[in-house]
């Protein structure tokens, strides 16, 4: 359902914006062959039956050709997609890896100078805009201090052996280049997530299931980080999963900055060269990964809720 | 002479922003071994705070300002967080008030049992598994196999108050505290889980504090009754006596307004007024404004607890 009415409003914009006769033969042909052509192409045709088409093709991977790359869209995206996933793989890594640990400490020692220092931090966080902070990276680590490179991707793997997906993660020179762009793009949203953890945890310490564990005499540590803790996770998995694709609307960002040839990086260019098809098929791509995202982390959640689970078994 | 449980004139201050106030003002209780005690008094008097007390859980601007708890010959008020623990649901258990918020919702019956036997005896998984089982059948739950798997929200609530009771019992504690166990539960699982609790008490030799504001469950259940009022115990003694021949005004009125209490077709009888806010407590006694008997030095000295002609203990002017 999400999916049609996105590729609706990709395709609307197509057949409004891109003018596919001249992509085909360029702009030195007279009108009444350009209508001969429009013709042929089924431009005439009404709008839901262009439509239907356009639904058609797609189904079968069929996004058409783009004009920068002269191949057809879906490979050069695919050929991009590794690039941004690794990305946002990694910055998704590092805000897990750092947000959980400072929210959970700045919830159970909230009069702690850290905590306090943690939460104006990430109030000044929040406020600063992503460029901002890539460009204040580029120039610390890889201008002053030279330990990080600034852009580009490094040295690559292809895992599969097919050309597809070059990977940064295998190799020393790659992951160093993968530092700086995973870390400028965690930062947008790491301050929210150390504030949310927070919130949610020291919420959960006031409930009566937690004063009841602690009236059973179990250990500290077990009541905070097996308690607590998993029933804080199951508001941040779910705001998780609807910021990833956020994210990747902001690797766009990310990715001009530190020059990373993934999907976000081809999109501006896309949209620099009015390559039409490519951008309709980038939409619609990743609309149909934020969906799959999305289902997948409501399959994680029904796991660590087992109200959800039953409810959805029976 | 020696009690089990020993409450030695006990104050409980909340320090708030507008300053502390005084929520429990020396109170003295006994416990001896196999005793049943009914707490009673209206909303707010203090009874659960004098609870979460004994095990030194009280939440969070409040503490133990003066006095002293003794258990089993040993002063638990000044113990350690760490020695605290071996107490707390070892011990002394607890049953909190409503079942359906009692347990965590995201693990099983299984894992909230065995947790408990495992933080407090040296056994192996299999072992707690056993006396999960074996507690789950005492407390009548219909196949407790199933049940440990199961997770709260599967569960009725008068089951939950069962499985609560259960945990309460894994390690064999000398004490279960019970904080209005039946309020949150509809009227027929009341009187049920009140005579579970009440024929384990007997059969295991456990002692009882039965935290309510329902006086005709403290008549059936308790030996022993403590009225509460504004964070004092205004009257105490064995349970038939100060029911039947109550001294406070505070307690008669208590027991005028149960339903049953009087002839069909009588009106029941209310306590005029409100309990005070423990910030505006008048001076002298502070069921003063509200009593029926009230005499002049009422509203300037406190009574001190008196024995009455029927040998219980009562704090009024009027003895
Ligand atoms: N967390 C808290 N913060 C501030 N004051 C508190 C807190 N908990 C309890 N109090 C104070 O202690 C008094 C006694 O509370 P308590 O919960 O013991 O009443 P109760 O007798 O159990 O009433 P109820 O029948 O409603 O459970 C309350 O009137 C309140 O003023
Ligand atoms: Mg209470």
């Amino acid at each position: 359902m999400v999916m049609l009415v996105i590729s609706l409003i990709g395709f609307s914009i197509k057949s409004n914006i891109g003018d596919p006769v001249r992509d085909l033969v360029g702009e030195r042909v007279t009108p009444a062959e350009r209508a001969a052509i429009a013709d042929q192409l089924g431009l005439n045709d009404p709008f839901l039956k262009q439509y239907t088409r356009f639904v058609k093709n797609v189904c079968h991977g069929d996004f058409g050709t783009s004009l920068i790359y002269r191949k057809p869209c879906l490979e050069v995206i695919l050929k991009h997609a590794p690039a941004t996933i690794e990305l946002v793989l990694g910055a998704a890594l590092i805000i897990i890896l750092i947000s959980l640990p400072l929210g959970v400490f700045a919830a159970l020692k909230p009069k702690h100078l850290f905590s306090r220092f943690l939460m104006g931090f990430s109030t000044l966080g929040v406020s600063i805009p992503v460029f901002l902070t890539a460009i204040m990276f580029i120039y610390l680590f890889s201008v002053i201090l030279g330990w990080l490179p600034s852009y580009g991707r490094g040295e690559t793997v292809d895992i599969f052996n097919n050309g597809y997906w070059n990977s940064g993660f295998l190799t020393l020179d790659g992951l160093q280049h993968l530092v700086l762009p995973c870390v400028s793009l965690a930062s947008i949203m790491l301050p929210l997530y150390i504030r949310l953890i927070r919130s949610e945890m020291m919420e959960v310490l006031e409930t009566e299931y937690i004063k009841y564990a602690w009236a059973k005499g179990l250990a500290p540590m077990r009541i905070w980080l097996v308690h607590a803790f998993k029933n804080t996770l199951l508001p941040v998995v779910t705001v998780f999963g609807l910021q990833i694709g956020i994210m990747f609307a902001f690797t766009i960002l990310t990715e001009t900055v530190f020059q990373w040839q993934g999907m976000g990086f081809m999109f501006l260019e896309a949209i620099e060269r009015a390559d039409i098809s490519l951008l309709i098929a980038y939409l619609v791509i990743v609309a149909s990964v934020f969906v799959l995202v999305n289902t997948v982390v409501d399959i994680f959640y029904g796991f660590i809720n087992p109200t959800v689970r039953i409810s959805g078994t029976k | 002479m020696s009690h089990l449980l020993e409450l030695h004139d006990l104050e409980v201050k909340f320090a708030l922003r507008t300053g502390d106030i005084i929520a429990i003002d020396g109170v003295d209780l006994t416990l001896d071994k196999g005793e049943t005690l009914g707490l009673v008094g209206e909303s707010g008097a203090g009874k659960s705070v004098t609870g979460f007390s004994i095990i030194n859980l009280i939440s969070k601007p409040g503490y133990i300002s003066k006095g002293k708890i003794i258990f089993d010959g040993e002063v638990i008020s000044s113990f350690s967080d760490e020695k605290m623990r071996e107490i707390r649901g070892n011990k002394i258990s607890m049953i909190f008030q409503d079942p359906m918020m009692t347990l965590n919702p995201v693990f099983t019956i299984g894992t909230q049992m065995i947790e408990t036997l495992l933080a407090h005896k040296n056994i192996s998984k299999s072992e707690a598994t056993k006396i999960a089982l074996e507690k789950l059948q005492k407390v009548q739950i219909p196949s407790p196999e199933t049940r440990l798997d199961q997770y709260p929200h599967e569960l009725s609530g008068g089951m939950r108050q069962r499985i609560i009771i259960a945990i309460a019992l894994l390690t064999d504690p000398q004490i279960i505290i019970a904080d209005e166990p039946t309020t949150a539960l509809d009227v027929t699982i009341q009187a049920e889980i009140m005579d579970l609790l009440q024929e384990l008490c007997e059969t295991d030799h456990m002692s009882l504090i039965l935290i309510t504001h329902d006086l005709a469950v403290v008549s059936q259940v308790t030996e022993e009754i403590a009225v509460m009022y504004a964070g004092k115990i205004i009257e105490s003694g064995a349970t038939n006596e100060v029911i039947s021949n109550p001294r406070h005004p505070y307690t008669k009125g208590l027991i005028n307004s149960i339903p049953g209490s009087i002839k069909p077709g009588e009106k029941l009888q209310q306590i005029p007024g409100m309990m005070p806010t423990l910030s505006k407590i008048p001076p002298g006694c502070a069921f003063n404004p509200r009593c029926l008997e009230k005499i002049g030095i009422c509203e300037t000295n406190i009574p001190e607890p008196k024995k009455t002609d029927v040998g219980t203990m009562a704090s009024c002017h009027l003895i």
